[in-house]
């Protein structure tokens, strides 16, 4: 089978753009969290809270343009398909995603009495792209439709994402920052595993039962003994970052990296019981991703380059995580 | 309404709102390598206030750019389905190469820029500083090759309906790449020149007189006028480039409906398609068949032989005028306060309040210019190929309209907080900023960083 290229670079593209989402969801996820801890943040923690994502976040957000760039490119058919079906909440979070992300530098740059209003747009426009996000991810996992149940369950998913990416936040600020903000994030860390687990036992329990396909696929033989694990490793991943948060802050911060490596985990997991649900499906249970995938000699220029510049990419991008590593102090525009 | 439209006017209001940012920072990266060379050069630490300024600015535009700009990858599938459908083989990989070799590389040496001051060796800042610079270039190269083809598509054939490449190196350097690539540059190079004089004149006015402020205003109009006569060239080449391959589309900009020989040059003129002719008219003799074929008598294609395929006439013949008319005032300004200020030094008050009325002509024109070349494609989405009705959505008009009256109130919002924000900072002045409140270092401390 991959002797042919149309078989394999339908593949690879969908492997490419999953990885991408993944990564999307972790990095943004952390700095969308941290957008989201706001308002239950001292206003004198703001800065520092500012400062451990200031770095990051622009680069976080590429992850997204390359995954719907390469929805775009790989899957047209797909990419106008799902994004006409979720126009509403894709404006939502356009919308949402332009405002946080002006806040970063109004906060800082305009007068001095609108600080608290860009703070307050900075944690909305956090929050509306987290839960839009989610959303869209009920409403996909549901087939697109949109009836009273599909929005409702959209809306549990809303509430999951968005508790998932105020863990991913809070334990960010648990590496990146100490003292005051430092302990108070390890309490929004253990409030937001709750839900986030919650959440995720409802998904998972709501999932087989409204899909007639997802079901078979796992509750037979063999797959169920390859997909059983999953819910397993969460829960045992979920348990360790439960324990090692009731340990937090530690005095030399011992095993401060746990709760965030955790996490990611989490999601890696939660992310690879969707993908293998859905294969070969890019438009749930109405296109493949080898009927919507584009001629293949336009994929190869594509993986070509994507082969040679995203090492790179990971390259560089480690070196910046070097350059600000340590705990976030303070942020100079200088 | 017609959802094409709706979607149309969606589409370009989220692309005019986002090019104002690229269009600065995309020469702003350069400048700011600029002026850290010549502090490295010099050892003036004025050179340094200039940076430290100018590197706020250039934060605050490229987060509007970079939001602005998420937009626009999912609108191409909202907003225009068909066109990916049918000529994604060929958009697909240059979209693809844009995020992957730009996007990124911004994206991760911007924070390094911005925030590694203190945490890199000077030598790793400032190439930082190239490469985001570059980068920002690059994109600009990218996006405007998939533009280029989109008006003059080459190295391509139709199977099934459906675009496939066939010569990479064709579609790439296609034949009005090098035009518009030219000219749009050269457009990013003005407007930041434009808005360097005009906030540092706004500076001076508020007898904010330093030498950083003196040399900023001095860089910004000695830019404008080495740029503005290249500018006017490169037009010049590209609307030539345009005759040959897009001949209705200098008809419209022309405002000229019958082909013929000896055609003036209208000034002005109202362009009316119910009755097919101009009123008002007002033109210079010859003018058109001169500039156009370079002989008094030259045969200028007109408007009635592309009936039925040429774009709307009105609009693309007054976004000309507008372009051409700021070039001009441009040209004019750039050139008397360059002979000024080489004279005399400083400004004179009513020469720093023409610059700081020219402030933003730089998105003025380079808004109108896009108008000229975008709208005078039509009704072709890729000439030739798609018409833009055909790669239009089947998303219903009302939710259109919401959408976009959301968009228009976000972008008029965020337009009045950056433009305000500008001038805040200009009266804030250059003294090193920090967000974390504690004590400002001296001007010295870059010395010990540097």
């Amino acid at each position: 089978m991959f002797d042919d290229p149309a078989v394999w670079l339908p593949v690879a593209f969908a492997a490419l753009m999953g990885l991408s989402i993944l990564i999307y969801v972790i990095l943004d996820g952390y700095d969308l969290g941290v957008g989201i801890l706001f308002p239950v943040a001292r206003p004198e923690d703001h800065d520092r809270m500012i400062a451990s994502i200031g770095p990051f976040w622009d680069a976080n957000e590429t992850w997204l343009v390359l995954a719907v760039g390469l929805l775009l490119v790989a899957f047209p058919v797909a990419h106008g398909a799902i994004l006409s079906a979720l126009y509403l909440p894709v404006t939502v979070m356009l919308i949402a995603l332009i405002m946080r992300g002006v806040a970063f530098e109004f906060r800082a740059k305009a007068e001095a009495g609108w600080k608290p209003t860009w703070d307050r747009v900075f944690f909305a426009g956090s929050l509306l792209t987290a839960l839009s996000q989610g959303y869209m991810l009920g409403l996909y996992v549901m087939g697109l439709d949109r009836s009273l149940a599909t929005v409702g369950f959209g809306l549990v998913t809303a509430v999951c994402v968005a508790a998932g990416y105020t863990l991913m936040g809070a334990t960010w600020l648990i590496i990146k920052t100490d003292g005051d903000l430092q302990r108070r994030a390890v309490r929004r860390a253990r409030a937001a595993l709750v839900v986030t687990m919650i959440g995720f036992a409802v998904i998972s329990v709501v999932t087989p039962l409204v899909s007639v396909r997802i079901f078979d696929r796992w509750f037979s033989l063999p797959e169920f003994l390859f997909l059983s694990p999953l819910p397993l490793m969460a829960l045992v991943l979920a348990s360790v970052v439960w324990v090692v948060l009731a340990n937090q802050p530690h005095a030399r911060d011992r095993f401060a990296w746990v709760p965030f490596a955790g996490s990611a985990g989490i999601f890696t997991l939660a992310f690879f019981g969707l993908a293998y649900s859905f294969y070969p499906f890019i438009v749930p249970d109405r296109l493949t991703i080898y009927a919507a995938a584009s001629a293949p000699e336009s994929l190869i220029i594509i993986l070509v380059g994507a082969l040679v510049v995203v090492p790179v990419i990971v390259a560089y991008s480690a070196f910046s995580y070097w350059v600000f590593r340590g705990k976030a102090t303070d942020l100079r525009y200088d | 309404m017609d959802p094409i439209l709706l979607a149309r006017i969606q589409f370009g209001a989220n692309i005019s709102f986002h090019i104002l940012f690229p269009t600065i920072t995309i020469a702003l990266g350069w400048a700011l390598v600029f002026f850290k060379l010549r502090y490295r050069a010099t050892r003036d630490l004025k050179w340094m206030d200039v940076y430290h300024f100018w590197v706020k600015i250039f934060a605050l535009s490229f987060a509007l750019g970079v939001v602005s700009g998420i937009t626009m990858s999912f609108q191409f599938g909202t907003n225009w389905p068909g066109f990916m459908e049918r000529v994604g083989n060929v958009a697909g990989p240059l979209l693809a190469y844009e995020v992957l070799t730009a996007f990124f590389l911004e994206a991760v040496f911007l924070g390094i820029m911005l925030f590694g001051f203190r945490k890199v060796p000077s030598w790793v800042h400032t190439l930082a500083t190239v490469l985001v610079a570059g980068a920002t270039t690059l994109s600009a190269f990218w996006i405007i090759v998939l533009n280029s083809w989109m008006h003059t598509p080459t190295g391509f054939e139709i199977r099934n309906g459906v675009v496939h490449a066939t010569n990479w190196m064709e579609i790439i350097f296609n034949p009005s790449m090098p035009y518009r690539l030219t000219h749009m540059l050269l457009a990013s190079g003005l407007t930041t020149a434009f808005l360097i004089a005009g906030l540092s004149a706004y500076r001076w006015l508020r007898n904010d007189r330093t030498p950083a402020v003196l040399a900023a205003l001095r860089f910004g109009v000695a830019v404008a006028a080495i740029l503005i006569p290249l500018q006017i060239l490169a037009g010049d080449m590209h609307g030539l480039n345009t005759l040959e391959h897009q001949p209705q589309k200098v008809a419209a900009m022309e405002g000229n409906w019958e082909t013929g020989p000896a055609k003036p040059l209208i000034l002005f003129a109202w362009p009316d398609e119910a009755t097919r002719s101009n009123r008002f008219e007002i033109g210079i003799p010859y003018g058109a068949s001169l500039i156009l074929k370079h002989d008094p008598q030259g045969v200028v294609p007109g408007l009635n032989d592309f009936a039925g395929r040429h774009p709307p006439v009105a609009p693309v013949f007054f976004a000309f005028r507008i372009m051409i008319g700021v070039g001009l005032l441009m040209l004019a300004v750039s050139w008397v306060a360059a002979w000024w200020l080489w004279r005399r030094g400083d400004p004179h008050p009513w020469l720093a309040r023409v610059l700081v009325g020219m402030t933003f002509s730089g998105w003025v024109a380079t808004l109108a210019g896009w108008y000229v070349t975008e709208i005078g494609r039509q009704p072709w989405l890729v000439t030739g190929v798609l018409r833009t009705s055909e790669a239009a959505s089947a998303v219903p008009a009302a939710m259109i309209a919401a959408t976009l009256a959301a968009y228009l109130a976000v972008y008029a919002l965020l337009l009045a907080a950056y433009v305000a924000t500008l001038f805040l900072l200009a009266r804030k002045g250059a003294k090193p900023q920090t967000i974390e409140t504690g004590p400002t270092p001296h001007p010295t401390a870059f010395v010990a960083a540097e």
